[in-house]
């Protein structure tokens, strides 16, 4: 749009475009190649001058002629633009901030601006702003009300396995951890196995120990632990949005372990 | 148009019928053209009519046989026309809910006339996602992929995605174990997408400081199931691209790939 021929303010000089219509007329009898038309594009101009090449100047007549006539029409199409555009310049130019062709870009502009805020803000409907999904950290009780071993409460409701130990693997100590109920193979849940003391995935055969380490069936990696640590009023407060995997070390963290 | 009468010979009572019901006012207004006896009038057929417009004007003999095709592209549009109709039925019973999705289903079989209504649905659709296998086949087969019909064979490709896509969706729909475990471990997929899963590549790098933009509640997964796990939203979700979404994509192509 910058490059093309502002019609201007009416002290502008007067644009080519008006010249090129007269040079086309010639190319329409393009039997001296030598003179394309200057206004023509560069593939119509050659099309024009290929016919008169061979020597036999009689047999391209025909075909000439047709190509000319195209060249003609495209051309005279093209220079027609710039030339109303003149023409009409000195009506369309009331306005003392763009031409005609500035504010059509502006609305083009808008209009794309426009579309695409709405396709976003569409993108954005999908994602709601209040989900009805169990929150991510909630308490649990006291931790006395726990014996030792696998925890089951919480696995429907919540998505965790609360696990009382006497001697954690990673911490050498007692005290709980949360297991994300999630298999680490494919996302379904295991179900706890307490007569052979293990977690067993339906889905594909992921087995784990109540540890969360994996030592049976396709699941790449232990259980991920969650965040557990005492509340202010003294019972335990699982925190899902913080995760701790064991094959990155994370098991280590304080806060993936409660002493007790 | 009457001068294009060419059932002559020996009029029987049927080829009267015919002949006077074609040259009725209610026939000829809404067939304007003459019979297809010449190529001006069977091109008059096929583009006066928002049917058979969809469809070339023109076909080589060769083209049509059942040799060469195996009928499989008509096939699959068979089957989904029985898909969206048994759908359709099959959506006055259906509520997509926690509560009703499962009962809904075992009612259809159960207590509704036509218990087999679910079950034409259902193996329909197992059928056209084998026939479309096959079309694919047929078509890299005969080389009908090649130039001119590189687009044809692409929007091909994206309706067999979108077969794919309403075989998944409509999985979910009984709402038992199965449905659910399948749709949990098949959008975990959508986890890896590159930038708009959580967990896949490039995710990382969207970011402003320590704050992701793409986690597991802004990506790819949330989108499709409404939630962080396959529950009320997936459902109701999965329901809607089922039954709307997904099905007036594919028609939409479907007119584009004839």
């Amino acid at each position: 749009m910058a490059d093309e021929p502002k019609p201007g303010g009416p002290e502008a000089p007067p644009p080519p475009a008006v010249e090129t219509p007269a040079p086309v007329a010639p190319a329409a009898r393009p039997v001296t190649p030598g003179a394309p038309a200057p206004g023509a594009h560069a593939p119509a101009a050659a099309a024009a001058a290929r016919p008169a090449v061979p020597p036999r100047p009689a047999a391209p007549a025909v075909p000439a002629a047709d190509l000319a006539g195209k060249v003609t029409t495209s051309t005279a199409t093209a220079a027609r633009k710039p030339a109303a555009a003149t023409a009409a310049a000195d009506a369309d130019d009331a306005s003392p901030l763009m031409g005609r062709r500035a504010w059509i870009g502006v609305a083009w502009g808008a209009f794309t601006a426009a579309s695409a805020a709405a396709l976003a803000a569409t993108g954005r409907f999908m994602f709601p702003n209040v989900i009805n999904e169990p929150p991510a950290q909630f308490k649990i009780g006291f931790p006395g009300e726990y014996g030792m071993g696998v925890d089951e409460r919480f696995k429907e409701t919540m998505g965790v396995w609360i696990v009382r130990t006497s001697q954690d693997i990673v911490h050498n100590a007692s005290g709980f951890y949360a297991l994300l109920v999630t298999c680490t193979h494919l996302g379904c849940t295991p179900n706890y196995l307490s007569a052979e003391n293990k977690f067993k995935c339906p889905c594909h055969g992921s087995g784990f120990r109540p540890t969360g380490i994996n030592f049976e069936g396709p699941a790449p990696r232990p259980l991920e632990r969650a965040r557990i640590v005492l509340a202010d009023d003294g019972q335990i407060l699982v925190d899902k949005s913080r995760k701790f995997q064991f094959e990155l070390g994370q098991w280590i963290d304080p806060e993936a372990f409660l002493g007790a | 148009m009457a001068d294009t009468k060419t059932i002559d010979p020996q009029e029987g009572a049927l080829v009267r019928f015919w002949n006077w019901l074609t040259e009725t006012q209610i026939w000829t207004s809404i067939f304007r053209h003459g019979k297809p006896t010449t190529d001006r009038n069977r091109v008059l057929v096929m583009l006066s009519n928002i049917f058979l417009h969809l469809h070339p004007v023109r076909i080589r003999k060769s083209g049509v046989k059942l040799r060469y095709t195996w009928c499989m592209g008509g096939l699959s549009f068979f089957l989904f026309l029985v898909l969206t109709f048994t759908g359709l039925l099959l959506m006055f019973y259906y509520r997509p809910t926690l509560e009703y999705a499962y009962t809904d289903i075992v009612g259809l079989r159960e207590h509704v006339p036509l218990g087999i209504m679910r079950e034409m649905h259902r193996w329909g659709a197992h059928a056209m996602v084998i026939t479309v296998w096959l079309h694919m086949f047929r078509v890299f087969m005969t080389g009908s992929y090649k130039p001119p019909r590189e687009f044809n064979w692409s929007v091909g490709v994206v309706m067999l995605v979108l077969t794919l896509l309403l075989s998944f969706t409509g999985y979910l729909l009984p709402w038992d174990q199965l449905a659910i475990w399948a749709i949990t471990v098949g959008s975990n997929m959508a986890r890896a997408t590159p930038f708009l899963g959580s967990e896949g590549p490039g995710a990382a790098l969207l970011a402003i400081g320590d704050v992701k933009l793409v986690h597991s509640g802004s990506d790819a997964r949330f989108a499709l199931l409404g939630g962080t796990f396959v529950g009320e939203g997936a459902l109701l979700r999965f329901y809607v691209l089922h039954c709307v979404g997904l099905p007036l994509v594919i028609a939409v192509l479907m007119a584009v790939h004839f």
